[in-house]
């Protein structure tokens, strides 16, 4: 079975065994009954009864032996929510965040995300969406717990406090799991004050994860590492042509292998099902299918590439207008530029997976998902079940990057567990995962711009064209015709004070499903923008830096943060051999500049550095922005430098990590992270330093080469990395 | 039936020989902590120790490690005490942490033969293991610091 990760953390001793109430999470004073727990000795010794956990509202549990449980509404995918998001309840509660267990909310209405309109990890929403609801929770327990304690006392509550997990008056204290029944009980508190910056005692400090420990010992618990009763394993063949299906199959070869229990056609290819997974697979690979072509039997990369070419002579739909760029454009020294993107891969380094069982109450699945709601719904359709009867676990995710907001690889365990009427783990290949993506929409995206008589730049038109995710993920969003708003991020918010502004969006569409990649279209329409400032800063013979600066003084977030790589990278000053590029964004409220410094030596480039400077409003942990700011670095370099898919005959080329390349420690950069001071709101920290790397790297390839890029991958063009 | 030595314990396991000794640690001994990436040693998330030197589990057959001694990650420790996870732990070195049983094998192979590793060594021990999160610059501050707090003990 499934350990818990965080259970024995504090504890050394037995970890807790409990009844589990499935109705816990769904708010008002739900009671749950616990066998008894044993973390402390003297609360073992004074535990009578079995220990009750009372719920004080969606995301938080009181146990009567004291334990705090919060419930993360969030997916862990490495972004750091499993800590993050306790830390905001317990600053409020008065509690170490360390002190906290927590466990993954199950579906449900409290958890929707107001920025997403759904149960959603994604969009660098989770710190901003929780801000202010996960505080307040907490502070309302905490005044629920105070008023509870100063009722028992007769005591005024404001002059009552919580420490520890007590509440205290003068000499006397009462633990929140003495409390928490009555607090439960009482009417919900007015005038709940939160906590002012300067009282914060864990928000904005540097915190340990609470995830750590169970991922340096094995122990965190992978949707891959589910385990239950009498549980099969699943191996599943898909069309190798995106958009094929199952036209016959012979599977008399794979029925008779070792261990195969079943060969069973689902609703996405042919399933076996077996003992242990590598049996599974073995027979999956004895399997002769005869594929059905679809619409994309002759989809090649070139074609892709040709159709958004075509595409990109129309017109798209207007998402900015700041005078009168068309007119503009029309005299003084004009300049144009067009960009190109590749399809990317996800490449989580956890493989789709999902485990589902039928139980009596219905349809429960153990998955590693993003978003609880598509899950469930995936599965309820595979079964045949309402939503309400199936039941979702979230585990943690082996990554994330926007894979997961998919359902896709979700019915088939469901059908195969359906089928054998028994507990089904079903794992995808890496070969399966690669070829089976929702991949990084590709782009094509033409910017022209012309300086006035003074080389003032004077017009700007941003031209971007590429699909929209959003109309197949959620159509409604853009049901009126609107623009994607998921296509136009780090373009429609042109920082730079320039008279004329034109940005227009050409939605066109190429055969095969697109998803969201980390940072989604930042990294598309980033790398298009800050490239062509480049441009424009060499074209008219300024320094790239002092270009960009000198047409942000209306911008202050933007001008300081480009100000702080620059001073912290030294720039102008890079070592003999080296040369530095720049970029600067803003997205999920958080404002970043990046200073790149290669090498090249013929064809030979070395990215030596990257410094990045951030300005994310309000830390919750230094610890978890500076990891993503890390990560996000890494994560952009390998899609700059390696990425792409290609399609042939509406297969995908790319099988594994020998034919996409994955940066390694030995071509990993320095990386020099630099976070502002700042009091604003939170800023998302989990995808927005991807999106700058492609173009610092390639605007320092510039400096050294007078060589643009205007394509990527940069191993394609022409360098050897 | 195939005789392994896993984290010191004798086990018969009964599978066909040819089978992966990564799925046979998972789906037959219930040793989830190493993991699935690539299925060719491409990735490096399925690393143990085999007689104390790295090894990708899943290129290699169960029938060819019989009478070895083999670490997993399970086994390094019974309490996250190897210098190589309390320097893990000191450095947050983990976010999604799906490969980071295999980075941290890797690490402890690397310490127990070289205690004081440079930058080229880390690189040339450590360049196989993938990590899509981006960890590497802590990944490599942390075995420096494990090689501070010294490596005694372990696979």
């Amino acid at each position: 079975m499934m350990r818990l990760p965080h259970d024995d953390q504090n504890d050394n001793v037995t970890r807790r065994s409990f009844l589990k109430s499935a109705a816990t999470a769904t708010g008002g004073l739900v009671i749950a009954l616990y066998l008894p727990a044993c973390s402390k000795p003297e609360e073992k010794a004074k535990a009578t009864g079995p220990v009750k956990q009372v719920s004080a509202n969606a995301w938080l549990r009181i146990g009567t032996d004291g334990s705090i449980t919060v419930l993360c509404d969030r997916s862990e995918m490495g972004q750091g929510v499993y800590t993050a998001l306790p830390t905001l309840l317990a600053e409020e509660l008065g509690v170490a965040p360390s002190s906290i267990k927590v466990e993954f909310a199950p579906p449900g209405k409290e958890y929707i995300n107001n920025l997403l309109g759904g149960q959603v990890t994604g969009g660098s929403t989770s710190v901003r969406d929780a801000w202010e609801k996960l505080r307040m929770a907490g502070a309302e327990a905490r005044m629920r717990l105070i008023n509870a304690a100063a009722k028992d006392w007769g005591a005024p509550p404001q002059s009552c406090s919580v420490a520890d997990g007590y509440v205290v008056f003068t000499s006397r204290r009462k633990s929140f799991g003495e409390l928490a029944e009555a607090a439960a009980a009482l009417p919900k508190p007015e005038n709940v004050q939160l906590k002012t910056r300067n009282e914060y005692k864990y928000i904005g400090k540097p915190q340990p994860r609470l995830d750590t420990p169970s991922k340096v010992d094995g122990t965190a618990p992978f949707g891959i590492d589910v385990r239950l009763p009498d549980m099969l394993y699943a191996a599943l063949a898909q069309p190798p042509e995106l958009g094929a299906s199952v036209k016959s199959f012979k599977a008399d070869a794979a029925q008779g292998m070792p261990g195969v229990k079943q060969v069973l056609q689902t609703s996405s290819g042919v399933a076996v099902i077996a003992d242990s997974w590598w049996q599974a697979k073995q027979a999956r690979d004895a399997l002769q299918i005869e594929w059905a072509p679809g619409s994309n039997a002759k989809l090649t990369n070139a074609a892709i590439s040709a159709g958004l070419r075509s595409a990109s002579s129309g017109k798209g739909k207007e998402v900015r207008k700041d005078g009168d760029a068309e007119s503009a454009l029309k005299s003084g020294r004009r300049f144009e530029a067009t960009y190109e993107l590749p399809l990317l891969a996800h490449a989580t380094m956890e493989p789709m997976n999902c485990t589902a069982e039928f139980r009596e109450d219905g349809c429960h699945i153990h998955v590693p998902t993003q978003v609880q709601q598509i899950a469930q719904n995936a599965a309820a359709q595979a079964a045949g079940l309402p939503p309400e009867k199936v039941f979702v676990h979230t585990t943690f995710l082996g990554g994330g990057f926007g894979r997961r907001l998919e359902g896709d690889f979700i019915p088939a365990a469901v059908e195969c567990a359906k089928a054998v009427n028994k507990p089904v783990k079903l794992l995808w290949t890496r070969e399966d995962d690669m070829t089976h993506d929702k991949y990084r929409p590709p782009a094509r995206n033409t910017l022209t711009a012309s300086f006035d008589s003074a080389n003032k730049l004077n017009a700007v038109k941003i031209h971007l064209v590429a699909p929209s995710i959003t109309s197949r993920w959620f159509p409604a969003a853009v049901a009126k015709g609107e623009v994607d708003p998921f296509a136009v991020e780090a373009a429609h918010n042109f920082p730079y004070d320039v008279p004329n502004v034109y940005v227009d969006y050409l939605q066109h569409e190429i055969g095969i499903d697109v998803g969201y990649w980390r940072s989604v279209s930042h990294a598309l329409n980033c790398f298009t923008v800050e490239s062509f400032m480049d441009e424009l800063a060499y074209e008219n013979k300024a320094d790239p830096y002092e270009f960009r600066h000198a047409m942000l003084d209306k911008q202050a977030r933007w001008q300081m943060v480009l100000e702080t790589a620059a001073k912290k990278a030294g720039w102008g000053n890079a070592p003999s051999g080296h040369h530095q590029g720049i970029a600067l964004m803003s997205g999920y409220d958080t404002y970043l500049a990046q200073v790149a410094e290669v090498s090249v030596e013929g064809n030979k480039l070395k990215v030596h550095k990257v410094v990045c400077a951030i300005d994310c409003g309000q830390m919750v942990n230094p610890t978890i922005v500076h990891q993503q700011a890390e990560g996000s670095i890494v994560f952009g370099l390998t899609a700059a430098l390696f990425s792409e898919v290609n399609i042939a005959n509406g297969r995908v080329k790319e099988q594994n990590f020998d034919d996409y390349r994955m940066l390694r420690m030995n071509e990993t950069p320095e990386i020099e992270v630099y976070v502002v001071d700042s009091t604003e709101k939170p800023g998302g920290m989990g995808e927005p330093a991807v999106a700058l790397v492609a173009p610092a790297v390639c605007n320092a390839i510039y400096a050294a080469t007078r060589k643009r890029i205007r394509a990527l991958p940069i191993a394609k063009q022409g360098f050897v990395v | 039936m195939i005789k392994l030595t896993i984290n010191g314990q004798a086990q018969d396991v009964d599978v066909a020989g040819d089978t992966p000794l990564l799925w046979v640690l998972r789906d037959t001994l219930g040793l989830t902590g190493t993991k699935y990436g690539c299925g060719k040693a491409l990735c490096g998330a399925c690393t143990v120790h085999v007689d104390g030197a790295p090894t990708r589990a899943c290129i290699t057959p169960a029938e060819s490690v019989a009478g070895k001694s083999i670490t997993t990650i399970e086994g390094l420790s019974s309490n996250r005490s190897h210098p190589v996870q309390q320097a893990w732990i000191e450095m947050d070195v983990p976010q999604c942490g799906y490969c980071q049983s295999g980075q941290i094998m890797a690490a402890a192979a690397l310490l127990k033969q070289n205690p004081k590793p440079s930058d080229a060594d880390i690189d040339s021990a450590m360049s196989g293991n993938i990590c899509r999160c981006g960890t590497y610059p802590r990944i490599r501050k942390a075995i420096h610091r494990a090689a501070e707090l010294g490596v005694k003990e372990g696979g």
